[in-house]
């Protein structure tokens, strides 16, 4: 194989230099050969996505309907072509898009069926329907099969669990009054940037017990590795996705290396992310694991990242879209429980997770090849008329809404759907309380990607209460 | 007709009839017994309908398949008599279980 050579170099820049060579470095060796590479094999660059209309589903033969379209949100055509896929080809095979063959699962049961099946689907390498750019195999748990996905899952959850969380609530809640505080008021102004994306900076901050003030690096971060063309037909870029890495390894050693002195001189430990892995046996020294100890740290900054920061706008744009749930709400604020996860549903910010079969598997009348990519489309599975009542309706008091499939199913299920939910439900307990209206003006803008379900800028105007 | 009890966190204890054939986790929600998510609704798929009984009850509960264990696995708080109650048909047999519910379901 022509690559053996660099598969070695990579390996040897990877491994020995663990334990000397500062993380920083190696992530930046990795994208010199990156670069290499692509000059050795003449590895075209994957071609930035041209936004185009995207036609009427009803035109198109059923196997030339293609989702992996990244304008298929932003188009507001995704609706109708999940629809169709539900109703005549639940299991879709297409041939050939521009991220190779894939397999759609589009129907609820079916989707919880390859989600619990991780024996038959597995998660390895990666979970987005395109690749991950070589060389920067972060390891992630969420892109693991067990037994190694158990004991990563294993090591980090505390920090996640409602008993933390409880630990938490406070500082996220006093966090989140001091941003709605200084909102203007009667005057339009971007909710993504000054609401939803400072919310969630300033909880995964939180989480990680980060410098407060840099605390947009945690943002920028996770964006980057949230998507280049070739992975979700985003549009961030690969050389400032490695160079964005190299600077977050280093800040997290850095972060780590503080905590570790601490503790050492016996000071108090916080509830922090690093602290617990630090006070843990099995993960104390994960530092010496680059690879793993940064997979883990940006796991859960990209999990939680455009995940909550979605939610956060989408609520808003579902209480315009149903003014009557409103209403409703102002009626009885102990409805917003129930409605945080009425929104997670209805906006479903992550649009699926893919798999990669194990073995021929049949699924709804269709052969699954071994090898095949699977995706599993969440966002279709929260419109599935068969599992979910009037699917396409917000209904903040629906029953059974926590059975939504956003945070997925089975051994990979959301580890982080806890702190999801209460982040959503303290926002809208502390808005309910200041302002009488939230309106949205005009459209929202959308986000280029076929894997982030959410919105890059939406226009707000704030009524204060009476 | 026989009864369960299912004993909150706080101590709060709900006694409750058996319909025979229901799972466990249905027949807290059906009651209204609080402390269960059951997010996915029965389907094994979610670990959020987490119970622990107590040691001479676990037998009449049968034995956790594999997709029930390897999420029981990834349950912060589990013990060693954890099981997953939607994955518990109740019998008339079960007259007098105690059901312990963890302080929070993930
Ligand atoms: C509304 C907000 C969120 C949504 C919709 C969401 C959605 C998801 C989905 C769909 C999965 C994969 C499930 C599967 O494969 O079956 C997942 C996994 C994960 N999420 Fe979230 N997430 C959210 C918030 C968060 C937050 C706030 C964090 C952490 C701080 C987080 C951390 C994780 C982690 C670590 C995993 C990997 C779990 C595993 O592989 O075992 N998520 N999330
Ligand atoms: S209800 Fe989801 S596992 Fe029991």
């Amino acid at each position: 194989m022509k690559s053996g050579l660099i598969e070695k170099a990579k390996a040897t820049v990877m491994d020995i230099g663990t334990a000397v060579v500062p993380m920083d470095l190696q992530i930046k060796g990795a994208h010199l050969l990156f670069n290499a590479k692509k000059k050795i094999l003449r590895r075209p660059d994957f071609p930035a996505f041209v936004e185009s209309p995207i036609p009427d589903v009803s035109t198109l033969a059923i196997e030339d309907i293609d989702v992996s379209n990244p304008f298929l949100f932003a188009q507001n055509r995704w609706e109708s072509y999940f629809k169709r896929l539900r109703d005549e080809c639940p299991v879709h095979y297409q041939k050939k898009s521009a991220f190779g063959p894939f397999w759609s699962i589009t129907r609820y049961e079916d989707i919880l069926f390859v989600d619990k099946n991780h024996d038959l689907f597995s998660a390895e390498p990666f979970i987005v329907i395109g690749a991950a750019p070589e060389g920067l195999s972060l390891e992630m748990f969420i892109a693991m099969d067990p037994p190694k996905h158990d004991v990563q899952r294993r090591a980090v959850q505390g920090v996640v669990a409602p008993k933390n969380l409880k630990e938490m609530e406070g500082l996220i809640r006093s966090r989140t009054q001091e941003v709605l505080d200084g909102l203007p008021l009667n005057k339009p102004f971007n909710w993504v940037e000054e609401v939803s994306i400072e919310l969630t900076a300033r909880m995964l901050a939180t989480l990680l017990d980060f410098p407060y003030e840099s605390r947009r690096k945690l943002v920028y971060w996770s964006d980057l590795a949230g998507g280049g063309a070739e992975t979700t037909g985003g549009t961030s870029d690969t050389d400032e996705l490695f160079r964005g890495m190299a600077d977050m390894a280093k800040q997290f050693s850095q972060l780590w290396r503080e905590k570790e002195a601490k503790r050492d001189a016996g000071e108090a430990t916080g509830f922090d992310l690093m602290s617990l892995m630090l006070s843990n046996d099995d993960t104390k020294n994960l530092i010496n694991k680059p690879m793993e100890f940064l997979g883990n740290l940006a796991l859960l900054i990209v999990g939680g990242n455009d995940t909550t920061r979605n939610s956060m706008t989408g609520g808003v744009l579902a209480l315009n879209r149903f003014p009557d749930e409103f209403t409703k709400l102002k009626n009885d604020p102990s409805l917003i429980p129930n409605m945080v996860s009425e929104i997670i549903r209805w906006q479903t910010p992550l649009a699926y997770m893919r798999r990669i079969a194990k073995q021929d598997v049949e699924l709804n009348g269709k052969t699954i090849k071994k090898g095949d990519k699977v995706v599993m489309w969440y966002a279709s599975g929260n419109r599935d008329e068969r599992a979910i009542e009037q699917p396409d309706q917000f209904i903040i008091d629906r029953k059974n809404a926590r059975n939504h499939i956003s945070f997925g199913f089975g051994i990979h299920r959301c580890m982080g759907n806890r702190l999801a939910e209460m982040q959503l439900r303290i926002l809208w307990e502390e808005l309910i309380q200041r302002f009488d209206k939230i309106e949205v003006v005009g459209e929202p803008k959308y986000v280029q990607s076929n894997f982030v379900k959410g919105y890059s800028e939406m226009t707000v105007k704030l009524t204060a209460k009476a | 007709m026989g009864r369960i009890t299912f004993i909150q966190h706080d101590g709060t204890r709900h006694t409750v009839d058996i319909e025979e054939g229901k799972s466990l986790m249905q027949t807290a929600m059906d009651n209204l017994v609080p402390g269960i998510d059951a997010d996915c609704g029965g389907s094994c798929a979610c670990g959020t309908c987490h119970v622990v009984l107590s040691e001479e009850w676990m037998a009449a509960a049968g034995v956790a398949k594999d997709d029930e264990a390897n999420l029981l696995e990834l349950t912060p708080d589990r013990s060693r008599t954890s099981r997953l109650s939607c994955q518990i048909t109740t019998t008339e047999e079960m007259d007098g279980m105690v059901v312990r519910l963890p302080e929070f379901q993930m």
